[in-house]
C-alpha cells in the first residue's frame, strides 16, 4: 500500500468509528477541554488519525491527520526551516485547535488560526467524509467549509485530516519588555508579531532579520527578555481592539494583546459587552449539518 | 416570461425606487454579461442607493418568489453577474460611499460598490491601503471582491480578500439585514462572514462591508529577472519559495506575453527572453535587501539572464505597468480572448504550462501566459477571432482541457475568479456528490428558497429542492 493509500485507510477507519448513530465526542490533546462546555458524559469518545503525513517545503504546505499534536507538526517543519504559527500547548492536537479556533499571541502578525487552513476532510454526522478546500495555496472552488469548521467545536464534523499552509522560520524572534505606552509601541512598528499589555508593562514581539529586528527594537526603550508573561487563563474575551484603551490599570490580572483586542483575565465578568451575532441562521446550520446533534453533544459554540 | 407578474413585480420595484428600477431595453442591454463570454437576459435592474432599498428590493422579490442578482462592476470572470434563472438584478453602482474610517480598529467601513483601487487610494495619505489587489482592481467593486474572495498580485504574502474582511452587513434571501462577523478578533459563534466570502451572491447582497487596513510597507523593491528557457524561471519560482523567502508579489510572463506587452506599453522587458519574472519584495528594510540577496543567488542557480532592479518608483511603476495592461495588450493579436484561472502545486507549473501550449496547439488558438507564479495561479489567455467559424467550440474544449490537466496535477478549479457559471459543471471533478451536497446544505440555510443568483457555482441535483436550477436558459453557455 502506497502512504498515501494508507492514509486514506486511516480516514476510512476513523470515519467508521464515528459511524452513522449514537452520541460521539472528538478527543484531541484536552488541553482546551474545556471550551464550549464538556461534551455529554454518555458520548463516546473517538480520536482522529495521527502523523505528519506529508510535508513539501517548496509548497509551503503540510498535510497531516487532525490528532497530530502541534509538537510533532512543529518538529517536523523545522528540519526544513518551516512552522505554523499556531502557537498553543505543544501538546495539543491541530484538530483540536482548529476545532476551538483560537488563535495565539503572534495573531497581530499572523492572522487568525482560519487562514492557515487550505483544506479538510472531516467525518459528517453520516459517519461519510466530506473534503472542502483544495490543497494548493490559493483556491476559490466551491463554499469555503474550512472556515466554518474552524471554531466549530466539532458540531459540523470530525476532522480527519488538515493541509496546513507553512511559513519560513523567522531568522530572528526577539520580545522586549519594560513600562510603555501600548499604543504608542504599535504606531511606531512595522507589523509587530505580538504586543501584550497588562496596564504597567508592556511585551513586544519582533522578527525578521536581524538589522530590522535590530533597528525596531532601537525604536523603544525596552529591555530585552525571554519571552511573554503568563496569561491569566480564567477568562479571554474579544473586543474592538480600540475598546483597549478604556482599559485601567486597576490591580487585578489582565493582559491584554494590542491591535488584537483580546484580554486575558482571570476575573469572572469583564463587564465588557459582545456583539449578538445572527444566532438562529447558526442553528438553522446546526440543524442542517447535523440534524440529531450527535457530533459532540453537549458543547456549545451558540450560546442562545 | 410571465409578462403580467412582471408588471406588478415592476410596479412594486418602480414604488421603491422610482426611476431606479428599470427595465429598458438599452439599460437591460448592458446588464447581460460580466467578463466572461457568457450571456444572459436581464428583465429588471434595480439601482438602490442604500441597505434600507436592497432590503425592500429582496423582500419584493421574495414576495413574488423571483430571483434576484447582486451585481457590483460586472469585471467578473465566471460568469457570476450573468443573469440566468430570470432574475431582478441589483446593481450597486449607487452605493459607493467610503462610510467610516477607523484608524483606531485599523478597519473601514465602506459600502459595496466602492471600486478596490479607490478605495486604497483614499487610504493612501493615512499610510494604509486594502490588501487585495485584483488586476482589475480600477473598475471592479468590493462588493464583487467579497463575493468572489479575489486575489491579486500582492496577496501572495497578504492573503486573499478573506483574510481582510471582518464584518459584512448582509441582507439575506428573505429581506432581513443582519451583520456576519464583527470588530473583534473571535466574534461569537460560527464563522458565518467566512462561509459568505467566496460565496458569489448566492447568500444575498453585501450592502456593508468592514475590510481590514494594512500598513504601506516602509520599504519597497521590484525586480525583473529574464531567463532564456521558461523552465529555469519556473523553477526559480519554487527555490524561491523553499529558500523562505515569501516575496510579496511573484508574477511570470511568457514569451508572447513579453512581446505583446512590451509592444503596447514599453516598459522595456525583454523581448528575447523565453520567460520573465517580476518580483516585489517589500517591509522593513533589512528584510527587503535581504530578499533581494537571496533572489540574486537562486536566480543565478537556475541560469538566469539579466536581473533588472528599478531604481526608482517610476520604474518601478513602469514594470507593473507591463504586467497590469497585458489582458489588453492581447487585443493587438486577436479581437477578443478567454482568460483561464486554475492553481496548480508550483512544482507543476512548468508540466502544465506545457500541456497548455500543447492544447493550444491542438485546437489551433494561441496561448499566453501572464500569472501569479507564486502561489501557482495559472491564467492562460487563449487568444481568437469569434468571427471565425466554429472557434467558440474550440475555445471551450481547450478551457475543459487546461482544467483537466491542472486537476490532474494536483491543482483545483480556480485560484480567484470564482466557479459562477462557468466552471459549476466542473465541480465533480474536484468533489464528490457528497462534498456538493453537503455545501448546498450549506447555501440553503442562508437561501432556503433558491432566489439568490440560482443556477451559479453547484452544479443542477446537488440538491433537490431547488426549481431554478433544473434547466440551463437558452444562450448561456455553461
Ligand atoms: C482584466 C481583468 C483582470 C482581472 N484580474 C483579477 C485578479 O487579478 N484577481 C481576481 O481575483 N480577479 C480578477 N478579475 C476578476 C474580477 O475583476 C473580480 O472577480 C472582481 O472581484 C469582480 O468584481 P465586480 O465588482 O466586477 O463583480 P461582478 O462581476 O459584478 O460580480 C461578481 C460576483 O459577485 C457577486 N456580487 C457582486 N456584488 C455583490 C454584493 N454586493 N453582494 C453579494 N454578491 C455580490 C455577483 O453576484 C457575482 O456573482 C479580473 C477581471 C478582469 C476583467
Amino acid at each position: 500500500m502506497s502512504s498515501e493509500d494508507q492514509n486514506s485507510q486511516e480516514i476510512l477507519d476513523f470515519a467508521s468509528q464515528v459511524g452513522a448513530s449514537g452520541p460521539v465526542t472528538v478527543v484531541g490533546g484536552r488541553t482546551q477541554w474545556q471550551v464550549g462546555g464538556l461534551p455529554d458524559p454518555g458520548a463516546r469518545e473517538v480520536v482522529a488519525p495521527s502523523g505528519v503525513w506529508s510535508h513539501q517545503p517548496e509548497e509551503m504546505t503540510v498535510r497531516c491527520g487532525a490528532g497530530t499534536t502541534l509538537k510533532e507538526l512543529s518538529e517536523q517543519l523545522a528540519k526544513h526551516g518551516q512552522m505554523v504559527p499556531l502557537d498553543m500547548d505543544p501538546t495539543a492536537t491541530v484538530g483540536g485547535v482548529l476545532a476551538v479556533g483560537r488563535s495565539g499571541i503572534r495573531r497581530l502578525k499572523y492572522g487568525h488560526v482560519r487562514d492557515l487552513v487550505l483544506q479538510i476532510r472531516h467525518v459528517d454526522h453520516e459517519g461519510k467524509v466530506v473534503t472542502s478546500g483544495g490543497p494548493t495555496v490559493k483556491n476559490v472552488s466551491g463554499y469555503d467549509l474550512c472556515r466554518l469548521l474552524v471554531g466549530s467545536l466539532g458540531k459540523f464534523g470530525c476532522m480527519a485530516e488538515v493541509i496546513l499552509r507553512c511559513l519560513p522560520v523567522p531568522q530572528t524572534t526577539r520580545w522586549l519588555s519594560g513600562p510603555a505606552d501600548p499604543f504608542e509601541v504599535y504606531s511606531k512598528l512595522y507589523r509587530p508579531s505580538s504586543i501584550l499589555w497588562n496596564g504597567e508593562q508592556v511585551w513586544v514581539c519582533v522578527e525578521g532579520v536581524s538589522s530590522d529586528v535590530d533597528a525596531e527594537a532601537g525604536l523603544l526603550d525596552l529591555e530585552e527578555v525571554e519571552g511573554p508573561p503568563d496569561l491569566p487563563t480564567g477568562r479571554r474575551v474579544a473586543v474592538e481592539p480600540k475598546s483597549l484603551k478604556d482599559l485601567v490599570p486597576d490591580g487585578r490580572s489582565w493582559v491584554a494583546e494590542i491591535g488584537v483586542g483580546i484580554v486575558h483575565t482571570n476575573d469572572a465578568d469583564t463587564g465588557w459587552r459582545v456583539p449578538e451575532p445572527n444566532y438562529s441562521l447558526m442553528l438553522d446550520l446546526e440543524h442542517r449539518l447535523d440534524p440529531t446533534g450527535r457530533l459532540n453533544p453537549g458543547r456549545q459554540v451558540v450560546e442562545a | 416570461m410571465q409578462i403580467s407578474t412582471d408588471t406588478k413585480l415592476f410596479d412594486d420595484l418602480s414604488a421603491v425606487l422610482g426611476s431606479r428600477a428599470r427595465s429598458g431595453d438599452f439599460e437591460l442591454g448592458l446588464y447581460g454579461k460580466d467578463g466572461s463570454v457568457l450571456e444572459g437576459q436581464p428583465a429588471i435592474v434595480c439601482l438602490p442607493v442604500d441597505t434600507e432599498e436592497v432590503r425592500q428590493v429582496v423582500r419584493i422579490c421574495h414576495d413574488h418568489g423571483r430571483p434576484f442578482l447582486a451585481r457590483g462592476s460586472g469585471t467578473g470572470l465566471a460568469g457570476g453577474a450573468v443573469p440566468v434563472g430570470d432574475p431582478v438584478i441589483i446593481a450597486t453602482a449607487k452605493m459607493n460611499k467610503i462610510l467610516d474610517v477607523d484608524l483606531d480598529n485599523r478597519v473601514a467601513w465602506v459600502e459595496p460598490g466602492v471600486l478596490n483601487l479607490d478605495l486604497s487610494k483614499e487610504l493612501s495619505p493615512l499610510g494604509f491601503h486594502f490588501a487585495p489587489d485584483p488586476s482589475s482592481q480600477q473598475v471592479c467593486s468590493i462588493g464583487g471582491n467579497v463575493a468572489n474572495n479575489s486575489g491579486g498580485p500582492h496577496c501572495l504574502a497578504y492573503g486573499v480578500t478573506s483574510a481582510h474582511v471582518v464584518a459584512i452587513e448582509v441582507v439575506l434571501p428573505d429581506g432581513s439585514v443582519t451583520v456576519l462577523g464583527d470588530l473583534t478578533a473571535e466574534p461569537h459563534g460560527y464563522d458565518l462572514r467566512g462561509i459568505f466570502v467566496g460565496s458569489e451572491g448566492t447568500m444575498g447582497v453585501a450592502t456593508k462591508v468592514a475590510v481590514r487596513l494594512t500598513p504601506n510597507p516602509p520599504s519597497v523593491r521590484t525586480l525583473l529577472l529574464d531567463f532564456a528557457d521558461v523552465r529555469d524561471g519556473a523553477a526559480t519560482v519554487s527555490a524561491i519559495i523553499a529558500a523562505g523567502l515569501i516575496p510579496a508579489a511573484l508574477e511570470m510572463m511568457d514569451k508572447r506575453a513579453i512581446e505583446i506587452v512590451e509592444a503596447f506599453v514599453n516598459a522595456g522587458y525583454p523581448t528575447e527572453a523565453d520567460a520573465v519574472l517580476l518580483v516585489e519584495l517589500d517591509g522593513l528594510p533589512g528584510g527587503v535587501e535581504h530578499g533581494v540577496e537571496v533572489i540574486r543567488e537562486v536566480a543565478a542557480r537556475h541560469e538566469v539572464g539579466n536581473i533588472r532592479v528599478a531604481v526608482d518608483n517610476e520604474e518601478r511603476e513602469l514594470l507593473w505597468k507591463g504586467r497590469k495592461n497585458a489582458f489588453g495588450a492581447v487585443a493587438r493579436i486577436k479581437p477578443d480572448y478567454y482568460l483561464h484561472d486554475t492553481v496548480v502545486p508550483r512544482g507543476k507549473l512548468v508540466e502544465v504550462l506545457e500541456k497548455v501550449y500543447n492544447i493550444a496547439d491542438a485546437y489551433d488558438l494561441i496561448a499566453v501566459n501572464v500569472f501569479h507564479a507564486g502561489d501557482g495561479n495559472l491564467h492562460p489567455i487563449l487568444a481568437y477571432d469569434s468571427n471565425e467559424q466554429g472557434v467558440m467550440e474550440r475555445v471551450h474544449a481547450a478551457g475543459r482541457a487546461i482544467v483537466t490537466a491542472s486537476i490532474e496535477a494536483g491543482g483545483v478549479l480556480s485560484g480567484e475568479h470564482g466557479i459562477g457559471l462557468e466552471k459549476r459543471d466542473y465541480m465533480g471533478m474536484l468533489f464528490s456528490s457528497h462534498d456538493m451536497a453537503t455545501q448546498d446544505l450549506i447555501r440553503e440555510a442562508f437561501d432556503p428558497q433558491g432566489l439568490a443568483n440560482p443556477l451559479k457555482v453547484l452544479p443542477s441535483g446537488s440538491r433537490c429542492s431547488d426549481s431554478f436550477r433544473q434547466h440551463v436558459p437558452e444562450g448561456a453557455w455553461v
